[in-house]
């Protein structure tokens, strides 16, 4: 299933097990995170496609890649849930090809813009090509996101920095502030706008998510400044000078390539930020931390908060997004180094197969909503309900509560 | 002048030196750093779970909840 590589790896083991057992480890997907960068490629593989066969739908390639091809793989190759030992765990983490493995990215992100900004400039492509390739390109910066995710979790300066970069591009630079200071410490409640509640449909979610993940933002960064003693309105306002970089990026665009290609450049931002909240919708619905006993304070987030996915395809080409479990116990813990958590709970099959539910919200509820309950031991009132689908919800489910469930259960898979 | 670290990423915060850009400015004591504060670096952990670094801090009494 995975390519074996014979590589450097246990020069580095200074443990002191019996050399004879200890058991060889190589990582199995070391150059399979390589094929990541085949999505910033993609515009450039649109265009030779359409130029080697005149068919104009292959101005779509990307998203026949993202909701085609990706799914049908994960189908196709399965699961993986091998983790890399503890012992090698500090050893993956420092090697910096993985790191390059990111970085690689974004030039490759900003190439395949400029390419779109020509063809829809010059590439007389009409509307409903200009459309696609704009589409793809929403493929590229909402997959950007990310890659600036990874980046944002960083310590390093210029990683966090880089991630900006890769923000810019769908001007959702307020990310990796709210990403960072809001989501991880509200995930799986009530409160965090970027987590999805049982009875939510993603069209009930987009603007929530959008709109509260912004005024989170906002209303973080504002409280930092306060701190520091200096007005929000300066370009120390980590906000703004994200912000800045995307009308940098968008202003130089339109002046090279002209005002024509304006409606495209708002197409591909908007389709890639929505990208990244389907992504967003599918990891935590229907999750919920409890209150500790007796305080005002959620339960430490667990494995159990966060839906995962071992499906190979789909994490290669997101950076083992998909062990969330592991991301949200240690958010500094670099991609390579993510583990599979056998109690947390399972998605039938992986991201990519997911966001094409979760368009279609009957088929969604179809697919989630009873392995929700099923995690929660049958008792429906310890997930996070939609407010408005409440009393729907606990009709329909709230019948056969199980004593003693705690939500540590493993929801069925497939 | 005491430390604390952060029990999941590492993160200490030192009272001698702040942190300046949380608007800590260099010398604010531990008990001038708010509750809700959380671990600037992976956010998952807040104030109050924060340990005292060995060195010299066992004087002060940070709170310790599991």
């Amino acid at each position: 299933m995975s390519s074996v590589t014979a590589d450097e790896a246990h020069d580095h083991d200074h443990h002191q097990e019996g050399a004879v057992n200890a058991p060889e480890w190589t990582d199995g997907k070391r150059y399979a995170w390589l094929l990541g960068l085949i999505v910033p490629l993609t515009p450039f593989i649109a265009w030779g496609l359409v130029e080697a066969t005149g068919l104009g739908v292959f101005w779509w390639f990307g998203p026949m890649i993202v909701f085609g091809l990706m799914p049908a793989l994960d189908l196709i190759i399965g699961t993986d849930a091998e983790n890399p030992p503890d012992r090698v765990l500090a050893w993956l983490e420092q090697d910096r090809y993985y790191r390059w493995c990111t970085y690689a990215y974004l030039p490759l992100q900003y190439a395949s813009l400029v390419l779109a900004a020509w063809l829809w400039a010059d590439g007389d492509l009409g509307i409903v090509g200009n459309i696609g390739l704009a589409v793809t390109v929403g493929c590229v910066s909402g997959i950007a996101i990310n890659t600036a995710h990874e980046l944002g979790h960083k310590r390093d300066k210029a990683e966090k920095w880089l991630s900006k970069v890769a923000l810019a591009q769908t001007g959702y630079g307020h990310f990796f502030i709210e990403h960072n200071r809001g989501h991880h410490v509200r995930v799986s409640t009530p409160e965090d706008p970027a987590s999805s509640r049982l009875g939510e449909s993603f069209y009930a979610f987009w603007p929530r998510t959008v709109s509260g993940s912004l005024r989170s933002a906002w209303e973080l960064e504002s409280e930092r400044l306060q701190r520091v003693g200096t007005s929000r309105w300066t370009l120390k306002n980590d906000l703004l000078n994200a912000w800045l970089m995307s009308v940098v990026l968008f202003g130089a665009l339109l002046a090279i390539f002209g005002i024509g290609i304006a409606p495209y450049l708002a197409i591909q931002a908007v389709f890639g930020f929505s990208l990244l909240e389907v992504v967003n919708y599918l990891e935590h619905y229907g999750l919920k931390r409890q209150k500790r006993e007796g305080e005002d304070r959620y339960e430490r987030t667990q494995p159990s908060h966060s839906w995962n996915s071992n499906n190979v395809a789909s994490n290669v080409f997101l950076y083992h997004l998909q062990r969330h479990s592991d991301h949200h116990a240690h958010p500094l813990r670099r991609y390579q180094a993510l583990r599979h958590f056998d109690e947390a709970p399972e998605l039938p099959t992986g991201y990519a197969g997911m966001i094409v539910l979760a368009v279609f919200p009957p088929l969604w509820r179809r697919v989630m909503d009873h392995r929700v309950i099923e995690h929660y031991g049958g008792d429906v009132t310890l997930a996070n309900i939609q407010p408005r689908k409440r009393a729907k919800v606990l009709r329909k489910y709230g019948g056969t509560p199980t004593p003693g469930a705690t939500g540590g259960g493993t929801a069925a898979a497939v | 002048m005491a430390a604390f670290r952060c029990p999941e990423c590492g993160y200490v915060y030192d009272e001698r030196t702040g942190n300046p850009r949380e608007g800590f400015p260099a010398g604010t004591a531990w008990a001038d750093v708010p509750d809700h504060w959380n671990c600037p670096d992976c956010g998952v952990r807040d104030k109050v779970d924060f340990e005292p670094v060995a060195d010299g801090a066992e004087t002060s009494s940070p709170p310790t909840r599991g």
